[in-house]
């Protein structure tokens, strides 16, 4: 049997391995961007002169060919479902038994005026980083970037890598604070402006200016102010990237409509990753979550329905971690930047202002439902556990060191967490563990 | 259609005050270069110079370059810098210490070491009155580089501590290697020494320390008297009792990366070329090859020069020469037995028949020997002169050569993992019987490299993180860097 795989990213490639741990099949992956699967969460890093592009690559060349995978560089410009057949930009065709579309996001535009000359571009593809570069050859003065999150700061870092000076827009009162609570929102707009980037809020882009050679050359912003620079970074969120389906039937919303098992409406063509978005989504998830863990789990899953082995797509507890700048940044369970009503949540920050513990539970019933941690890293395991146990807040404060997953020697700010519990809510709390592998082994196991 | 990644960059730029401190980092090593040829007068005041020079610099250096930028990880730039990225700077540091090396080992006599009776000359005669200043006696060769050493250990470890000031594992580590280097491997010796004891350092065992066993460094300790005899039971103990449980317990990581001097060097001045450490498949290969011949070739070197000893002690030691030989292949087998029946499923393929072979190759060798009424020869060689060829090899060209002169080439830690034979051992211990990994969080990698790029080990950590596997492997040193430098779980 031929499997056909659009899109070398992590969801593609991640099908792609376990189709061959799983069966004989002939298997092709096709992407435009570049040869090899490389971590794009890591172009940033290759800009900033930590890695070269080849440490990107979680394998070597000659992986591919001992799994026997072909890998083939082109670009599908439609596909025919019925005769089961794609076509390529250069006209070539190739025919398919099953379709898994693995393509992806690309980054959005609003309709800015300008949004499409010179010097301006968006931080996703290979391609992206090469236009960053080839412009920052030629000098850039000051960069721009429109559109807080998280793409719009790793741009900003690499921008302040090399000294360049960079200017961030962003629409909210607060970085990011359409996905973070407010406290935790603060925190990084103050880390922000502790790196000297000059982050302007309540500000949006209105037009791109040119140069008269179709390069950009200042913007200009809702507030009328003009700021000149010789880049500017659209970094204002991405949607799939599925412009190249049009005409083939298979049935789209934002993404591409998919049920619990990853298929489309069209027998034998399957839909993962970025691209994808699933009819019902398990509770506590979103139709479309265009990040890396999701594409990795969706290619294993239709891997193994490919294969004979029909399975249901089922992400536990949602959880995250990013970085921002110098601050970590994990978030298990539910934590909205707009809590719900039955929703309380308990706040811990270090006087350093740059680490903080956030407890979200049930007001009524008083069990854990989600924990937002910044600057301190807490063990995955344990608090999918508490969460999925409905555990009491009490009992989590009480227990606290089993999740603390810092590196040895590292404080462990427990027990100055659970006495602000304890002197908010009038409570005599002690702690009940303590940080020890095999208590947190007996933990997980019990 | 390959993507050939081209950047275009100009190397940072550095500032005042760090200029000022790689102007007195010159200044001190233009010093005993001069002293090479003999025209430093007054060494007394000008040795003070050039070491604090070198030290100051180092350190005004770092400071310089880490002040007044926010906690956090800082390879910013690594990859398009000179001498951070193998370019010509790279290159000549590279070639100036290896030449140092060569010196060293083969040629002090250019260095100014005196023979017979004539005194010191040049650079090391600069060296004179600090020697006799701690023990009494001029200076040697190896005094020279045991100072040289330290300095660099004691600068370059500040630069690393002032680099992770947001990391508590790496800031104590570092300083637990500084005071190994400083007071047991350097300072304590040559006190010792001044106090006419022998030689002994403490934070260096055996196999790495191959001369433990040497009949000079044995009769030495156990002729002197009662500390030395405690250094020969200190020594045993480390290496059949201490080490294992530490091991056991916390991984190798206690000895390569909190008391080793090797390994200190690697982790402080040879951190800015960690990045180097190449990881890919056909060196972890090439790796397993080499350092486990270097351990079969280290165990074989020992077990013939006590075999010779013991039977030029003829009967006044406590074993004979063929019970000790019976005794090796006796603990031989009950090793790999005992590997084989409880460790068994933490072994591939090519570990068993490894293992195999070379206990085999060793307990063959040790019979052919026995029966063959050779005496004291091994591979028909008697036993001293291939421990001393063992020590031209290994204990010098591979060690120091190879090992520190082509950090800028090679990544730092090139001896550590191809060749050191107590890595070796420990890794195996490592492996087979401790606890201690570096463990990842959940599923949470995202591939980006930065955990494999950034282990000086040369392994390939994302390729267990992506799957969220602890890393087992023998030659994990458990520096943490991986961890410190993975944007999120590791
Ligand atoms: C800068 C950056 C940082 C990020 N950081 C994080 C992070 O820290 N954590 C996290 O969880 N997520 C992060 N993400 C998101 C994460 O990278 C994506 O969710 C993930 O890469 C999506 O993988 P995918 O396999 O679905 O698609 P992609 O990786 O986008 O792969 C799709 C591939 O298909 C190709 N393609 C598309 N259309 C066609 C066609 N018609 N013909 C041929 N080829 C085609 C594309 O060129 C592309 O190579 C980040 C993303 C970016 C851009
Ligand atoms: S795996 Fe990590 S801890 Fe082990 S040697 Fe490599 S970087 Fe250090
Ligand atoms: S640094 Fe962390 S996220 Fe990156 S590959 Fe390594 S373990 Fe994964």
């Amino acid at each position: 049997m031929k499997v056909v795989i659009i899109g070398n990213g992590i969801s593609g490639i991640t099908a792609a391995r376990f189709i061959r741990k799983l069966s004989n099949h002939e298997i092709t992956v096709i992407s435009a961007e570049t040869d090899y699967f490389f971590s794009r969460t890591a172009l940033m890093y290759i800009y900033m002169g930590h890695m070269r592009f080849k440490d990107t690559q979680p394998y070597e060349p000659e992986f591919w060919t001992k799994n026997r995978i072909n890998l083939m560089r082109a670009y599908v410009e439609n596909i025919d479902s019925n005769a089961k057949k794609l076509t390529f930009s250069d006209g070539k065709t190739l025919n398919y038994d099953k379709l898994i579309i693995a393509t992806g996001s690309s980054p959005n535009k609003f309709g800015w005026p300008g949004q499409d000359l010179q010097k301006v571009g968006g931080l996703y593809s290979y391609q992206d980083l090469e236009n960053m570069e080839k412009t920052s050859s030629s000098g850039i003065k000051r960069a721009v970037i429109v559109g807080g999150g998280l793409i719009g700061l790793e741009m900003a870092e690499m921008f302040h890598s090399r000294n360049i000076p960079v200017t961030i827009l962003v629409r909210e009162t607060d970085y990011w604070n359409v996905v973070m609570p407010p406290e935790e929102s603060k925190m990084i707009s103050r880390h922000i402006l502790e790196h000297h980037i000059d982050l302007r809020l309540e500000t949006e882009l209105k037009e791109i200016i040119d140069n008269g050679n179709g390069e950009a050359c200042a913007v200009i912003t809702n507030k009328g102010d003009r700021i000149d620079c010789d880049y500017v970074g659209l970094t204002a969120g991405v949607h799939p990237n599925i412009g190249f389906i049009e005409g083939s039937g298979i049935e789209k919303q934002r993404g591409i409509v998919v049920n619990e098992f990853l298929e489309t409406n069209i027998p034998d063509i399957y839909a993962i990753g970025d691209c994808a978005e699933a009819k019902n989504p398990k509770p506590g998830r979103r139709p479309i979550e265009a990040i890396w863990y999701t594409g990795r789990m969706m290619g294993e899953t239709v891997a193994h329905t490919i294969c004979n082995k029909k399975t249901e797509y089922t992400p536990k507890l949602w959880f995250n971690s990013a970085k921002f700048l110098d601050i970590e940044y994990q978030v298990y369970g539910t934590v909205l930047a707009r809590p719900a009503e039955n929703h309380a949540s308990f706040y811990w920050e270090h006087a350093n202002g740059k680490m903080s513990v956030r407890l979200v539970y049930d007001k009524n019933t008083k069990e854990i439902l989600g924990f937002n941690l910044m600057g301190i890293r807490f063990r995955h395991e344990v608090c999918e556990k508490w969460i999925l146990d409905k555990t009491n807040i009490e009992t989590v404060i009480e227990n606290l060191s089993l999740a603390n997953f810092d590196p040895e020697f590292y404080e462990d700010y427990s027990s100055a967490i659970r006495s602000l519990y304890n002197q908010k809510m009038g409570k005599k709390l002690q702690s009940k563990s303590k940080r020890n592998l095999n208590i947190v082994l007996a933990f997980l196991r019990g | 259609m390959s993507n050939s990644y081209k950047v275009n960059v100009k190397p940072q730029q550095i500032n005042t005050m760090q200029k000022v401190g790689l102007g007195l980092g010159f200044l001190g090593l233009i010093i005993m270069v001069l002293s090479l040829f003999g025209i430093i007068q007054n060494p007394k005041l000008m040795l003070t110079i050039a070491l604090s020079s070198v030290g100051l610099g180092i350190v005004i250096f770092a400071i310089n370059q880490y002040k007044g930028l926010p906690l956090g990880i800082k390879n910013n730039g690594n990859w398009f810098t000179d001498i951070s990225s193998k370019g010509t700077f790279a290159w000549i540091t590279g070639i100036v210490l290896t030449s140092f090396y060569i010196l060293l080992y083969w040629y002090p006599l250019y260095l100014g070491q005196g023979s017979g009776d004539a005194g010191n000359t040049g650079l090391i005669a600069l060296f004179d009155p600090l020697s006799i200043f701690l023990k009494g006696k001029p200076a040697s060769q190896w005094f020279v580089y045991g100072v040289l050493y330290t300095l660099a250990i004691l600068g370059f470890g500040i630069k690393f501590i002032l680099k992770y000031r947001h990391n508590k594992y790496q800031q104590l580590r570092t300083i637990s290697v500084m005071f190994f280097q400083l007071a047991f491997a350097f300072l304590l010796p040559e006190i010792l020494q001044g106090l006419n004891q022998p030689y002994y350092n403490f934070a260096n065992m055996w196999p790495l320390n191959y001369y433990f066993f040497d009949k000079w460094h044995v009769n030495g300790l156990l002729s002197t008297s009662n500390i030395s005899l405690f250094m020969f039971g200190f020594g045993l103990a480390m290496i059949f009792l201490i080490s294992p449980f530490l091991t056991y317990k916390y991984g190798k990581r206690w000895y390569c990366s909190w008391v080793c001097g090797c390994g200190g060097l690697a982790e402080t001045a040879g951190d800015s070329f960690r990045h180097l450490s190449d990881n890919s498949l056909k060196s972890w290969k090439l790796e397993r090859w080499t350092i486990h011949i270097v351990l079969a070739m280290s165990f074989i070197m020992t077990i013939a020069v006590v075999g010779t000893y013991l039977s030029e002690m003829g009967g006044t030691a406590w074993i004979t020469r063929s019970q000790f030989m019976y005794g090796i292949i006796a603990f031989l087998v009950v090793f790999v037995g005992v590997l084989f029946k409880y460790r068994g499923e933490r072994l591939n393929k090519d570990e068993k028949i490894g293992i195999l072979s070379v206990a085999a190759f060793v307990i063959l060798l040790i019979l052919m020997n026995q029966f063959s009424g050779q005496g004291n020869n091994i591979f028909f060689k008697d036993s001293y002169s291939l421990r001393k060829w063992y020590g031209f090899a290994i204990g010098s060209a591979f060690s120091g050569v190879i090992g520190v002169g082509f950090y800028p080439i090679l990544g730092s830690r090139v001896w550590c993992r191809f060749g050191c034979p107590m890595a070796a051992v420990l890794g195996i211990q490592q492996k087979f019987f401790s606890r201690f990994r570096i463990t990842t969080n959940g599923g949470q990698c995202i591939s980006c490299g930065n955990c494999s790029t950034y282990c000086e080990m040369g392994i390939d950590v994302r390729s267990y993180a992506q799957k969220g596997q602890d890393i087992v492997r023998a030659s994990c040193v458990g520096c943490g860097v991986c961890s410190a430098v993975c944007p999120f779980c590791a």
